[in-house]
C-alpha cells in the first residue's frame, strides 16, 4: 500500500469541508461554552468591582483557581475515560496527612513523607481503579466508599499518632524551607507575587492536553470513555487505562496535597470533605460529558478559572460571600445550558 | 497491491502449497462440527474461502450461522471436522490467534466508538506513533492521510475524518469497519449480517464495498439471510438449516430463484397454505401462497403437497 498516493488526492481541498468555517469549528469544541461563561463572568465583575482587575487581586484569583484547577486536570481526564471520583476531597488530606505524621513520627527529612504521601496517592487511585476493574461496579459506589474509609482513616490515624484532630507543626523539620519552595512559594512577575500552584497548574494542562490530542494514551482514553465493549474488541486495554487514569488523578491530589501542607505547616484532618464536587463542577462546567468519551483538560481549566473568578470576585465586590454556594450552583446551572445550546448550535451547521 | 489489476481470471487461481504445490485454500472447513453440551449447533459444514472470493453462508435465525463464525473467528473451538489455514491444520483458542493468521471479523455492531473522529476510530488500538520514550506521539497528519485514502479506495469519499463517526450513515460506518480490517492485513473479511440493518439504497453500498474487498484479493466471507444480497456478489454459497448445510453451491451450478427457494423452504411454504386454508384465511392469501408454492417446486424440480 503505498501512501505516496495519498498526498496527491488528497492535497485538492474537499468543497464540502469549506463550508464549515473556522469559526463554526470553534464552536464545536467542548470547551467554548465555559469560555463563554469565564468571559461574561469577568467582564461582570470587573464592571462591578474595580479592584478585580488590579494585578495583584488577578494573582489572588489565578491562586485560588489554580488550588481547584490541579485536581480539575486529572478530574476531567478521568471523566473522559466515563469514570468518576468522589474520594479526591479527602484523598489530598490523606496525601498530606501521610507526609506530616510520618516525618514527624519517625523524625525524618520531609522529603522521605513527601515522598511515602506520593506513593499513597498513587495506591488510593490504583485501588479505586482495581476494585472498580474487578467488581465492574459503578464508580459512583466505588469511590463513595474510599471516601468514607478516607474520612475515618484521616481522622482515626491522626488521633491515634498525634494526639489531636491536626497534625503537629513541622515548619522547624529538615527539609521544610526546601520543599515549601517547591510547593507553595511565590514568584515575583513584574512586581506581582504570583504562587507557584499557578505554573503548577499551568504546566499541567499543558501537558495533559498533549497526553489527550497526541498520544495513544489520550486516544485510548476517549475510547475506554466512548465505548469500553469497542474499544476492547479492537485491542485497547482498557482495564490499564482506567487504572492509571484514577492514578492520575492521585497525582494530581499529591500535589495540592504537599500545596496546602507547606503553605502553612499543620493539616486539619477533617478538611477536603465535599472539596470533590468542586473538582466535578469545574470539569463539568468546561463541558466535560458526565457520561464520558467527550471533553478537554483546558476545559476544565476554564471551569477552574470560572470558580475562582466567583470565589474571590464576591469578596472584590464586597457581598456577602455566604451567598457564593448559591451563586455557584446558579452559575453550574448557567455554564451548562450554555455549553448545551452552543454544541447543538455547532453540530446543527 | 494495486487492486483493480486483478482480473476474474488470475482469481480463479488458487493458492498453492509452498513445498508441494499443489492447490490449497485460503482457509477450508472439512465436516466440521460443534455442540455445546447436549446441544448440536453445527454439524458437517464443508466449505472454502480463496483469495479474491466471496463465500457466502445463508440461512435463517438459528440456522448455526453465529456458530459458524464463532469457530472461524477464535471464540469458540470446533468439536470435529478439519478447520486448515492456508492447508494447515488449525484450531484457534482466542480471536487474537484468528487474527495473527489474518482473519478479522467484522461484528454487527462494528466495534467503533461514536463520539470519536473517523480517523481515531481507524486506529484505535494500533496507532502510529514517531518520537522516543516518553515523548512518543501519534503521528495525526499520516494517520489522517492514511484514513482518508484507504476509505478513497474503497470508494467513500468523506468530507472530513475530524467528523465524529456516529455522524455517518450506517453504511459508511460499515465501510470504515471493513477499510480498518483491510488495512491492517486481514487476509480473511469475515462479515456478520453487514445489510441486516440497512436500508437499500444503504445495502447496495455495502455490497459494493464488499466487491472492493473482493478485487483487493480478500477472501470474504459474507453472513447474510437475504439470498438477494448474496447472489450478486457470491462466488460460493453455504445454506445452513438448523445446523446443518443443506447445500453448497459455486455460482455457476444456481440461479438466484433456485437459491430463493432453497432459503425459503418449499416443504414450509405449502404447510403454511393448508394451515391459513384450515383456519378459513382469506380466498386471496391462500391462493397467492399456493401459486408461490407451485413456482418454488417448478424451479426446485420437487413436488410439495
Amino acid at each position: 500500500m503505498t501512501i505516496t498516493q495519498t498526498q496527491t488526492k488528497t492535497a485538492a481541498p474537499d468543497e464540502r469541508v469549506a463550508k464549515r468555517s473556522p469559526f463554526q469549528k470553534l464552536l464545536g469544541r467542548p470547551e467554548v461554552g465555559a469560555l463563554v461563561g469565564a468571559i461574561v463572568l469577568f467582564i461582570f465583575f470587573a464592571v462591578v468591582s474595580p479592584t478585580f482587575t488590579q494585578p495583584n487581586a488577578f494573582a489572588t484569583v489565578l491562586y485560588g483557581s489554580s488550588t481547584i484547577g490541579i485536581m480539575a486536570v486529572g478530574v476531567s481526564l478521568l471523566m473522559i475515560g466515563g469514570e468518576f471520583d468522589l474520594s479526591t476531597g479527602v484523598a489530598v488530606i490523606s496525601s498530606a496527612l501521610t507526609a506530616s505524621m510520618f516525618s514527624w513520627y519517625f523524625s525524618t527529612n520531609v522529603w522521605v513523607g513527601v515522598g511515602l504521601a506520593l506513593l499513597v496517592s498513587l495506591g488510593i487511585g490504583f485501588i479505586n481503579g482495581w476494585i472498580l476493574m474487578k467488581t465492574k461496579l459503578p464508580s459512583f459506589i466505588v469511590t463513595l466508599a474510599t471516601f468514607l474509609m478516607l474520612t475515618g482513616l484521616n481522622l482515626g490515624l491522626t488521633r491515634l499518632i498525634g494526639g489531636s484532630v491536626s497534625s503537629p507543626s513541622i515548619s522547624n523539620m529538615d527539609g521544610f524551607a526546601s520543599a515549601r519552595a517547591v510547593f507553595a512559594s511565590s514568584v515575583s512577575l513584574g512586581g506581582v507575587e504570583v504562587k507557584i500552584t499557578v505554573f503548577i497548574w499551568f504546566a499541567l494542562v499543558a501537558v495533559a492536553t498533549w497526553v489527550l490530542m497526541r498520544t495513544r494514551v489520550g486516544n485510548w482514553i476517549f475510547a475506554v470513555g466512548g465505548d469500553a465493549n469497542a474499544a476492547r474488541a479492537v485491542g485497547v486495554p482498557v482495564k490499564a487505562t482506567k487504572i492509571g487514569l484514577f492514578m492520575a488523578v492521585g497525582f494530581c491530589g499529591w500535589i495540592l496535597g504537599m500545596h496546602n501542607l507547606f503553605a502553612f505547616d499543620t493539616v486539619q484532618s477533617g478538611e477536603g470533605v465535599g472539596n470533590e464536587f468542586l473538582y466535578i463542577i469545574a470539569a463539568v462546567i468546561g463541558g466535560c460529558l458526565l457520561t464520558g468519551g467527550y471533553g478537554s483538560a483546558v476545559g476544565g481549566a476554564i471551569g477552574a478559572f470560572i470558580f475562582g473568578m466567583a470565589n474571590k470576585g464576591i469578596v472584590y465586590a464586597q457581598w456577602n460571600p455566604d451567598w457564593f454556594k448559591f451563586f455557584l450552583g446558579l452559575m453550574l446551572l448557567l455554564a451548562t445550558i450554555v455549553n448545551l445550546i452552543v454544541k447543538r448550535r455547532a453540530e446543527l451547521k | 497491491m494495486n487492486a483493480k489489476q486483478i482480473d476474474q481470471q488470475t482469481l480463479l487461481q488458487n493458492e498453492t502449497d509452498p513445498l508441494t504445490h499443489t492447490p490449497v485454500h485460503l482457509l477450508s472447513l472439512d465436516k466440521v462440527g460443534k455442540h455445546y453440551g447436549n446441544i448440536v449447533a453445527l454439524t458437517d459444514v464443508t466449505m472454502a474461502v480463496d483469495n479474491g472470493r466471496v463465500t457466502c453462508v445463508l440461512g435463517d435465525n438459528g440456522a448455526g450461522k453465529s456458530t459458524l463464525i464463532k469457530i472461524i473467528a477464535g471464540l469458540h473451538q470446533h468439536d470435529e471436522g478439519v478447520l486448515k489455514v492456508m492447508g494447515e491444520d488449525r484450531k484457534f483458542t482466542s480471536p487474537r490467534d484468528a487474527l495473527d493468521v489474518g482473519i478479522a471479523t467484522v461484528y454487527q455492531d462494528l466495534a467503533v466508538v461514536p463520539l470519536m473522529p473517523i480517523w481515531r476510530n481507524f486506529f484505535l488500538g494500533s496507532e502510529l506513533t514517531s518520537g522516543f520514550g516518553p515523548f512518543k506521539s501519534m503521528d495525526v497528519e499520516k494517520m489522517k492521510d492514511i484514513t482518508k485514502h484507504e476509505l478513497a479506495e474503497m470508494g467513500i469519499d468523506l468530507r472530513d475524518v475530524e467528523q465524529p463517526i456516529g455522524q455517518l450513515s450506517g453504511g459508511e460506518r460499515q465501510c470504515v469497519a471493513i477499510a480498518r480490517a483491510v488495512y491492517f492485513g486481514a487476509k480473511v473479511l469475515i462479515l456478520d449480517e453487514p445489510t441486516a440493518a440497512l436500508g437499500v439504497k444503504q445495502s447496495g453500498v455495502v455490497l459494493r464495498y464488499i466487491l472492493q474487498a473482493r478485487d483487493r484479493g480478500l477472501g470474504v466471507i459474507f453472513i447474510t439471510h437475504n439470498p438477494h444480497h448474496a447472489f450478486p456478489v457470491g462466488d460460493r454459497f453455504l445454506l445452513l438449516k438448523r445446523g446443518k448445510s443443506i447445500g453448497y453451491y459455486e455460482k455457476k451450478d444456481i440461479t438466484l430463484d433456485e437459491l430463493t427457494a432453497q432459503m425459503a423452504g418449499g416443504a414450509e411454504l405449502a404447510e403454511l397454505a393448508h394451515e391459513l386454508e384450515q383456519l378459513g384465511g382469506h380466498g386471496d392469501v391462500v391462493k397467492e401462497v399456493k401459486g408461490e408454492v407451485a413456482e418454488v417446486a417448478q424451479t426446485t424440480g420437487k413436488a410439495y403437497s
